[in-house]
């Protein structure tokens, strides 16, 4: 499910915030941090970065509870109290060039930015559309709100066809949602996501309640839709799997933290990060060789104040001396397939385990831990585009220096 | 169209039960109803010929089979001849009804309609900004609920007829004036209906709000509501079309069911401003014994239940797609 008309970026393409490569950039996340206010705050996103590009597909994968929503509602300034983004800035360039900084955006400026340039396939969806008044409307609403130029049979000519657009019949701008089924309103909201065109589309958890037959149809249609209107996407789910086959780059999250970004396509042969490799040993392989399947014992953690060293160094098999003491940056692993980083010690020059590396019996990576001449010095390496910039290592440095710009 | 058809075939059944029960009933008080009544009757005046006929067959209890009875019973009442009152003697029940529930009707009808657009509106503000100066309010207006309404409305009857004189204090109108459609009439309608109407308001308007504002709250986080947010539509839409417009529904059929009450509920509320509707005629109907009045008084509160019902089911049916089951 590979953008056709992204050229995926050199491993050695120069892209800062302001590079030549960053032009095609339509959403650039810097550091963004959110809070659940309490009697201790919880960090539920803890300084994660990411740069989004025109008409690619965007992974995001992590189990419950890592983090995954709370950054697609911060990204969408949809945060609600107790929640609230404490840090990190959001940047948008629309299709005409002009660059937006999201979190200046007045009320008004948000509302009229809101699903014209960027919109939303929720959670569930299915619940997403309102029980007492009927789909017509409801893509009128969208219409009043966002071209009010438009007179009422050209908002029910429009929604027709966006309808149609969907494989839904166009004479369902009569139904209400209690008359759709699962499928059909999951289609209904994806058409409403791309009723004005936006640039970018959010889809979280988008399929997740649907059986696996509907989910493929429904995944089908967004691929064919994002192929004709050129719109990205980012993607939010559980589901390595699935991930792994839309995406053009993918970002593992865990405990609030990218942990792992890379190329979707290499990912499940070259993991990098022990927890991606926990992922991908979890669910089978319906091509690949059998094995068993193991799960990740343990639970993540604590989300609640801060954590020494790395979040994951306690259900790692691979964890050594520095894991709990010192926290991992977010680096380039300077692999040939593209920007690929990851944040773990056993990448880390500076803290690579001695010679005898405990043995990963069932691991199906085969190479973890990549040859010393793989690994780039960290300083002065070009940081390529879509990485999020590896933070020197600040002192004091806890978690929370992860990613952060200097 | 179909589903108000089955609803109105529902309430003509319900309908049928209730007069049906009312015919059951005479037959159940021990001894004979209408010697009572006649004897009753005739202490206050002369009894008229045929009233002795017309009483039987509003009680169902003339000669014949039980059928019969039962047909001359239901002619009767299609008719309106409920026979004469005993308290009123010898006044027919139809007249005394005819001029007592439309008092009824209207005062309490009005005031329960002003109380619940009222509540719903604060309610609806009161969720929206939840946590503002507004939604402390509710507190208060649920403590009004909470005083008794007869209590309230000697409260206000002390405020404003003694401490300040600005309203009557009973009556629905000045027994000097004539009843007809005259400036004078209506004005001294309308200030001898303020009090009373204030007592239903103020009493009743804290649980609408309260409803409203809770079912309010936990709209706002359905996610068709933050969707609605997330599209970027106007505040106003979102609060009103999304939000209110679903958590809305309960006090639907809460409407409902209080509108049925107008008639029975305002007993103590007309005794305390000895107002002239229905719930004072029934009181006078039951310290006098006079069970044609009170007949009549029950089967007018058993329509105007069912018919209130009729009405909000009706319109469930519009606000509430869902329970439009099959077309």
């Amino acid at each position: 499910m590979n953008a056709p008309a992204t050229a995926p970026a050199g491993p050695g393409s120069p892209a800062g915030p302001d590079g030549p490569d960053g032009r095609d950039v339509v959403l650039r996340a810097r550091d963004v941090r959110v809070e659940y206010d309490g009697e201790r705050p919880t960090r539920a996103v803890r300084g994660v970065s990411f740069e989004l590009r025109r008409g690619e597909v965007l992974g995001i994968a992590g189990e419950s509870g890592c983090g995954k929503s709370t950054l697609a509602y911060a990204v969408t300034r949809m945060l609600k109290a107790p929640a609230r983004m404490t840090g990190g800035s959001l940047s948008f360039r629309t299709r005409e060039g002009e660059e937006l900084d999201l979190l200046a955006l007045d009320e008004e400026g948000l509302r009229t930015f809101r699903w014209s340039r960027l919109s939303l396939v929720f959670q569930s969806a299915m619940n997403a559309l309102n029980p007492v008044t009927t789909v017509g409307r409801q893509f009128a609403d969208v219409f009043r709100a966002h071209r009010p130029d438009m007179g009422p049979e050209e908002r029910d000519r429009r929604a027709r066809e966006l309808l149609e657009m969907v494989g839904i019949d166009a004479d369902r701008v009569r139904s209400h949602p209690h008359e759709l089924s699962g499928g059909m309103r999951q289609r209904v909201v994806i058409a409403m996501a791309l009723a004005l065109e936006p640039d970018v589309v959010i889809m979280d958890e988008p399929t997740t309640a649907l059986d696996v037959v509907v989910q493929r149809e429904i995944l089908d249609e967004v691929e064919r839709l994002r192929a004709e209107l050129g719109f990205s996407v980012v993607f939010i789910t559980h589901d390595l799997g699935l991930l792994l086959e839309i995406s053009d780059r993918l970002a593992v999250m865990y405990a609030g933290e990218v942990v792992e970004y890379a190329p979707a396509e290499q990912l499940a042969g070259g993991a990098a990060h022990p927890y991606t490799q926990g992922l991908l040993r979890s669910f089978p392989d319906l091509a690949g060789e059998r094995r068993e399947l193991r799960g990740i014992p343990g639970s993540p953690p604590d989300l609640r104040g801060d954590l020494a060293g790395c979040a994951f160094a306690d259900r790692c098999e691979h964890a050594f001396e520095p894991c709990r003491t010192t926290a991992p940056r977010l680096l380039d692993l300077g692999r040939a397939a593209g920007p690929w980083s990851a944040a773990c010690h056993l990448h880390d020059p500076a803290h690579r385990p001695p010679a005898g590396a405990p043995a990963r019996p069932g691991a199906p990576a085969p190479s973890d831990v990549p040859a010393p001449s793989d690994v780039p010095a960290p300083s002065g390496t070009p940081v390529p585009a879509g990485t999020p910039e590896p933070a020197p290592a600040a002192p004091g440095g806890g978690p929370t220096t992860e990613g952060r710009q200097p | 169209m179909r589903y108000i058809l089955r609803k109105l075939g529902f309430y003509l059944i319900a309908a049928w039960m209730a007069v049906t029960l009312n015919f059951a009933l005479p037959r159940l008080i021990p001894g004979d109803p209408v010697q009572l009544i006649m004897a009753r009757q005739s202490q206050l005046g002369p009894v008229p010929p045929g009233e002795k006929e017309a009483l039987e067959k509003m009680l169902g209890l003339g000669h014949g089979s039980i059928l019969s009875q039962y047909g001359d019973y239901l002619a009767s009442i299609a008719r309106l001849r409920f026979g004469l009152s005993v308290t009123y003697f010898p006044t027919p029940v139809a007249d005394i009804l005819r001029s007592s529930v439309l008092w009824t009707v209207v005062l309490v009808g009005t005031a329960t309609v002003i109380s619940v657009l009222i509540g719903l509106t604060l309610g609806t503000l009161a969720g929206w900004r939840r946590g503002t100066w507004l939604d402390s309010l509710v507190p208060a207006t649920t403590f009004l609920a909470a005083v008794p309404y007869f209590w309230v409305a000697l409260l206000l009857i002390y405020l404003f007829t003694q401490v300040w004189p600005v309203f009557p204090d009973q009556f629905s109108y000045d027994p000097g004036l004539d009843i007809g459609w005259s400036g004078e009439f209506a004005s001294s309608a309308l200030r001898h209906a303020i009090l009373p109407a204030l007592t239903i308001v103020v009493s009743s308007v804290g649980g609408w709000m309260l409803g409203m504002r809770n079912m309010m709250v936990s709209t706002l986080s359905e996610d068709y509501v933050s969707a609605a947010e997330a599209k970027g539509l106007r505040p106003r839409t979102v609060m009103l079309g999304y939000a209110a417009r679903n958590a809305v529904l309960p006090s639907v059929a809460g409407f409902a069911i209080s509108l049925g009450f107008v008639i029975s509920g305002s007993l103590v509320m007309e005794m305390v401003f000895s107002y002239q509707g229905i719930g004072y005629q029934l009181l006078q109907a039951v310290t006098n014994s006079d069970y044609p009045l009170m007949q009549a008084i029950f089967l007018a509160i058993t329509f105007t239940v069912l018919s209130a019902n009729f009405l909000v089911d009706v319109l469930y049916g519009f606000v509430d797609p869902r329970t439009r089951l099959a077309r």
